[in-house]
C-alpha cells in the first residue's frame, strides 16, 4: 500500500511502486484531467504540482510522490476558479482542449514563480505541446491572468 | 416502432453515470419536443442530389424532434450530431438551431449524439462540411421547433397563430402582451405537428441574434479548464481492463509466433489475445498484433515492453524514403497521365523568353493529435457499446457489427470530445480493436490506449510527394507556359488494390482546378506506389499541392523581377467564374455543385488585396527579415496568407508574424473560424519547418515528440493576425477547418526566399539553412 495525498485527499493505493504518477491518477484514482500525451516528459500534457512544482507526471514513479501535495487540475481552483483559468475562459484558448490541464497547470506554477512573466519568459518556460495550435491565445490569457491577479 | 429520443445515450461527455442527459431533462417533469421519430424529411433537391449533403451517406435531417428538446424549466437542450475536435462544431451548430429557435443562448445545453446517421443525417466530420452542410437543416429545425412553440401558444390562447411570435425564450400575444415561457408550452408543442419544409418561415438574416454575430465562448470552455471534460482516453467503466497493442511495424506484416511467458510475470498483466491480420488493402480495419491486457495502462505497457514477436513483415519491407524520392523524381521528369491540358503546352515553353523548372518535395506526415487514438468497448447481452472518440461515428459503428458479428441495432458508439481529429480519426480502427479485445475477454469492457509511439508508428499518414513544375515567361515576364506533374502514392490504395494514381478527390485538391489564367498549360499526375497505409490528413492533398503552386509562383515572380502580390494577381487574372467544369476532368469540387460553388477568381483577389493591407505589404523590415505570399482556395473557402520570416546569422528562421485573411462566406461562430485559423498557421509551420516520417525497411524512423517535432510555443508566431472578409448571405458557407493550412508553408518560403535569396524546395526546412 502507497498513500498519496492528491487535491488535499488521501489515497491508499495497491500499486507497483515505479508506476509513474500519472497512471496512478488517471488509471487508479480516476483523476482523468491529467492527460497522457507522450509518455517521454516532452509534451507536457501530464502536468501537475508536486509541492508547488511544475512537474511531468508521466516521469514520475508513484513512490517518489508519496508523502508530497499535489495538485492536479481537478483541484486548482479554490473556491472560485484560478486566475489561470478564468483567463483561460475569458481568451477562449482551447480548441479540442485536450493539452490544456497540462498547459493551465503550467501557466499556474509560472506564474506563482514570476507574476509578470513577459513573451520571452512564457516562451522559455512555457514547453507544453499545443498540436492545435492555441499559443496565441496561451500567451494572451497568461498575461491575463497575470493582470487580474495584480488587481 | 416508435422511439424515445429521451433515452438516446448520449455521448458521455457528461459525466458516464449521468449519460442519459435527455432522461434526466424528461425526469425533472417536462416533456420532450422530440417525440417520434417518424417522417423525417431529407433536404435533397432531386436534380442536385449528388452533390453536397445529399451526395453523402444519409444525407441530411432537418427534424426537430431528432435535435431538439425543451424541460419544464425551460433548458433547450440541442443534439450535436458531427464530432468536436477543436472546431467548435458543438458551439456552432447548436448555435444556429438556437438562433432560429430564438432560444435565449444561455439556457441552452448541448447533448452529443451517438453514431446513428438514419436518424441524424451524416455524421461523418471531416472535409470541412459541418456548417457548409448542416447551416440550413440546423436552421430548418430551430424554425420548426419555433414554430410548434408558436402553435401551441395560439392554441392555449384561442388565437390566431399569426398573432404570436416566438422572441427570446417565449412565445408573446403581440396584441395583449401576453407570454408564455418556452417551459411552460414544452408538452403542447411537444404534440403539434412538424410543420413541411417549404412551410418554414426562416428568419431574415437581419434578425440573427448569434449567427455571425461573435461573444460566444466555446460550450466546452468551463469543462476543459477544469479538467472534467471526457475524452476518448477518460473512459472509466466499472471493472475496466486496460490494453495496448503491438502492431505489425510494416504495412501487411504478420505476426510468426510470440512468446508471452514474460509477459504474463509483469504485476498487474492479466491476458494476452491475438489479433489476426486483416487482407491488405484493410481500409479501416486494425493491423492485427498482440495485445496486452492489464489492470491498468502502466502495467499493459510493461507487459508489452516484455512480448517476444516474430514478424513476417510482408512485401513492403523494403520501404524506404531516400530511394522513393528518387523514384518519385524520375517518374516526375516522364510524361504522366494528362489530366488538364489547355493552349499548346510545348509551343508555349519553346517560345518563352525565360523557361523555369523546379521539383518539391513534402514527405510523409502524421496527425499526432494530441490525445493518441483510443477506444473503450464493453459487450453485455449481444449488445455491443462504445465509448470512443470518432470522426466516423456510423463507421465505427457499422465496422464494430460487421467485426463482432452482431447485427447494427445491437451496437451504440458514444461519441467522447475528441483530443484533436485531423483526419486521423475518420479511421476507426483502433475502435474495432477494442471491440476484438473485450469479446476475447468475453465482453468485459476494456479500454484500448495507443500510446504516442504507437501512434506515430502505425498511423494513416499524409502521403509523399514530388510535383515538379516547369514555367515559361514572355519577354515582359508573362508567364505563358505552365506545367505541373503531381506524383504521390494516393489513399485510394487502403480500400483497393493501389490504383497509383491520384484520384478525382485528390487532383480536385488544388492540382487541376488550379485557378491561374495561363494560355498554354498541362496538368500530368504520374504514378506511384503505395508502401504505407496512406490517409486523410488536414486539408489533404492541398497541402502538398498549394506548397509546390504557391512556391512557384514565388519562383516565377522572381525570375520575372516582379513583386509577389503584383505577379500573383496577373497570375490569377480578371475576377471571373472558371471554367473548371469543362476544362477538368472529374472536377470533384469537393463534393459540392460546381455551378453553387464556383471558382471564383474575384475572391481570391479579394482575399490577397485583404491580406497585403493588412499585413502592411511592402512596409520596410529589418534586414533578414522578408515577406512572402501565397493564396489558395479549396474546401470551396479562400485564403491568403502573408509570412514574415526572420533569418540570423547562423540561418535560424523565427516567424515574427502571420497574417491570413479568409473568405469562407457567412460565418457561424467568427471566434471559432479566427482561432481555427491561428491554429492552422501553427500547424502549417510546422510541417513547414520541422515534421517529417520516413521510412526503413518498411518502418517508421520516428516514434514520439523527440524525433517527430511539432512546433512549441516558443517557435510560433510573435504576432497572428486573422483578417475574416465580410459577407452577405449573398453567398454559402465554406469550409474553415482545413482551408487555412495550405498557404502557410509556399507562404514561409517565399518570405525566406525574399529575406536570404535561398529557395527552399524540400520539406520540411529543418536544418537546411544553418551554417556550421
Ligand atoms: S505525457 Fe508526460 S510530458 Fe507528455
Ligand atoms: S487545444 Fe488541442 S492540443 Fe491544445
Amino acid at each position: 500500500m502507497l498513500a498519496l495525498m492528491v487535491n488535499n485527499r488521501r489515497y491508499e493505493l495497491d500499486i507497483e511502486p515505479e508506476t509513474p504518477l500519472l497512471w496512478a491518477l488517471r488509471d487508479e484514482i480516476g483523476l482523468t484531467g491529467t492527460k497522457f500525451g507522450c509518455g517521454i516528459a516532452q509534451c507536457g500534457a501530464c502536468t501537475v504540482h508536486v509541492d508547488g512544482v511544475a512537474t511531468r507526471s508521466c516521469q514520475l514513479p508513484v513512490a517518489e510522490a508519496a508523502g508530497k501535495k499535489i495538485t492536479t487540475i481537478e483541484g486548482l481552483a479554490g473556491d472560485t476558479l484560478h486566475a489561470v483559468q478564468q483567463a483561460w475562459i475569458a481568451e477562449d484558448v482551447p480548441q479540442c482542449g485536450y493539452c490544456q490541464s497540462g498547459q493551465v497547470m503550467a501557466a499556474a506554477a509560472l506564474l506563482a514563480a514570476n507574476p509578470k512573466p513577459t513573451d520571452a519568459d512564457i516562451d522559455a518556460e512555457i514547453t507544453n505541446i499545443c498540436r492545435c495550435g492555441t499559443y496565441p491565445r496561451i500567451r494572451a490569457a497568461i498575461h491575463r491572468a497575470a493582470a487580474m491577479a495584480s488587481r | 416502432m416508435t422511439k424515445h429520443l429521451r433515452d438516446v445515450p448520449t455521448s458521455g461527455i457528461e459525466n458516464l453515470s449521468r449519460r442519459y442527459v435527455l432522461k434526466g431533462v424528461a425526469a425533472a417533469g417536462g416533456l420532450v419536443l422530440a417525440v417520434r421519430l417518424l417522417g423525417i424529411s431529407r433536404t435533397s433537391a432531386d436534380d442536385a442530389s449528388k452533390f453536397g449533403a445529399a451526395g453523402m451517406p444519409h444525407g441530411t435531417v432537418n427534424d426537430p424532434r431528432a435535435f431538439v428538446s425543451i424541460a419544464a424549466d425551460g433548458t433547450v437542450t440541442i443534439v450535436c450530431h458531427r464530432s468536436e475536435m477543436g472546431q467548435g462544431v458543438r458551439t456552432g451548430m447548436p448555435l444556429i438551431l438556437a438562433d432560429e429557435l430564438e432560444a435565449d443562448w444561455s439556457r441552452v445545453k448541448v447533448a452529443q449524439a451517438p453514431g446513428d446517421e438514419v436518424r441524424f443525417g451524416n455524421q461523418d466530420t471531416d472535409g470541412s462540411r459541418s456548417t457548409r452542410h448542416f447551416m440550413k437543416p440546423m436552421r430548418q429545425c430551430g424554425a420548426a421547433a419555433r414554430m410548434m412553440l408558436e402553435a401551441a401558444a395560439a392554441k392555449r390562447w384561442g388565437v390566431d397563430v399569426a398573432e404570436v411570435e416566438a422572441k427570446n425564450h417565449q412565445v408573446v400575444h403581440k396584441t395583449s402582451g401576453r407570454a408564455l415561457g418556452y417551459g411552460d408550452l414544452a408538452v403542447e408543442a411537444g404534440a403539434m405537428p412538424v410543420p413541411a419544409s417549404d412551410k418554414l418561415r426562416l428568419k431574415d438574416p437581419a434578425q440573427f441574434r448569434y449567427i455571425g454575430k461573435g461573444g460566444i465562448d466555446i460550450i466546452d470552455g468551463f469543462d476543459i479548464t477544469t479538467g472534467r471534460a471526457k475524452y476518448g482516453q477518460d473512459v472509466r467503466l466499472p471493472g475496466q481492463k486496460y490494453a495496448v497493442i503491438a502492431r505489425p511495424p510494416v504495412l501487411g506484416g504478420k505476426v510468426v509466433s510470440f512468446d508471452a511467458s514474460q509477459t504474463m510475470k509483469v504485476a498487474g498483466v492479466a491476458k494476452v489475445v491475438q489479433i489476426a491480420e486483416p487482407k491488405i488493402p484493410s481500409a479501416f480495419l486494425p493491423s492485427g498484433g498482440v495485445a496486452v491486457v492489464a489492470d491498468n495502462t502502466w502495467a499493459a505497457i510493461e507487459g508489452r515492453k516484455a512480448l517476444k514477436i516474430e514478424w513476417d513483415h510482408g512485401p513492403h519491407g523494403a520501404y524506404e524514403s531516400k530511394s522513393y524520392r528518387g523514384a518519385l523524381e524520375t517518374t516526375a521528369r516522364q510524361p504522366g497521365n494528362v489530366l488538364r491540358s489547355e493552349g499548346d503546352l510545348d509551343a508555349g515553353l519553346a517560345g518563352a523568353a525565360k523557361k523555369i523548372e523546379a521539383e518539391y518535395y513534402i514527405p510523409h506526415l502524421a496527425h499526432a493529435t494530441m490525445e493518441p487514438p483510443s477506444a473503450t468497448v464493453r459487450i453485455r447481452d449481444g449488445k455491443v457499446e462504445a465509448w470512443t472518440s470518432v470522426q466516423s461515428p456510423q463507421a465505427a459503428h457499422d465496422l464494430l457489427a460487421k467485426t463482432l458479428g452482431v447485427a447494427p441495432e445491437n451496437v451504440t458508439v458514444n461519441v467522447m470530445l475528441l483530443g484533436g481529429g485531423f483526419g486521423r480519426k475518420s479511421k476507426p480502427d483502433f475502435a474495432v480493436e477494442a471491440g476484438l479485445v473485450s469479446k476475447a475477454l468475453d465482453g468485459a469492457p476494456v479500454k484500448v490506449v495507443w500510446t504516442r509511439e504507437d501512434d506515430i508508428h502505425n498511423g494513416f499518414y499524409h502521403t509523399v510527394s514530388v510535383e515538379r513544375l516547369e514555367g515559361g515567361l514572355d519577354k515582359d515576364g508573362k508567364p505563358v507556359a505552365w506545367r505541373h506533374n503531381s506524383v504521390a502514392p494516393t489513399i485510394m490504395s487502403i480500400f483497393a488494390p493501389d490504383p497509383k494514381h491520384e484520384v478525382p478527390f485528390e487532383a480536385g485538391m488544388g492540382l487541376v482546378d488550379m485557378p491561374f489564367d495561363v494560355k498554354n498549360l498541362r496538368i500530368e499526375n504520374g504514378a506511384a506506389e503505395a508502401h504505407t497505409k496512406i490517409g486523410w490528413f488536414r486539408s489533404v492533398s492541398n497541402v502538398s499541392h498549394a506548397f509546390a503552386i504557391q512556391s512557384f509562383a514565388g519562383e516565377l515572380a522572381a525570375a520575372a523581377g516582379q513583386d509577389q502580390k503584383e505577379f500573383i494577381l496577373d497570375l490569377i487574372g480578371p475576377a471571373r467564374i472558371v471554367d473548371a467544369k469543362n476544362t477538368t476532368k472529374d472536377f470533384w469540387d469537393y463534393g459540392e455543385n460546381p455551378d453553387v460553388y464556383p471558382i471564383d477568381t474575384g475572391r481570391l483577389r479579394k482575399v490577397v488585396e485583404l491580406v497585403t493591407e493588412k499585413a502592411g505589404w511592402g512596409r520596410k523590415l529589418p534586414p533578414g527579415h522578408g515577406l512572402g505570399l501565397a493564396v489558395h482556395r479549396s474546401f470551396v473557402t479562400y485564403v491568403a496568407a502573408v509570412v514574415e520570416a526572420a533569418v540570423d546569422d547562423k540561418g535560424n528562421v523565427t516567424v515574427p508574424r502571420v497574417d491570413i485573411a479568409i473568405d469562407c462566406g457567412p460565418t457561424v461562430n467568427p471566434d471559432r473560424v479566427r482561432s481555427q485559423m491561428e491554429g492552422a498557421a501553427i500547424m502549417g509551420l510546422s510541417l513547414a519547418m520541422k515534421s517529417e516520417i520516413s521510412f526503413k525497411d518498411g518502418k517508421v524512423l520516428q516514434s514520439n515528440f523527440d524525433d517527430y517535432e511539432v512546433l512549441r510555443i516558443n517557435e510560433a508566431p510573435g504576432e497572428t493576425h486573422v483578417h475574416i472578409a465580410p459577407h452577405g448571405y449573398d453567398v454559402l458557407p465554406g469550409g474553415v477547418g482545413e482551408p487555412g493550412v495550405p498557404p502557410i508553408a509556399p507562404a514561409l518560403l517565399n518570405a525566406i526566399f525574399v529575406a536570404t535569396g535561398k529557395r527552399i524546395r524540400t520539406l520540411p526546412l529543418g536544418d537546411q539553412l544553418l551554417k556550421a
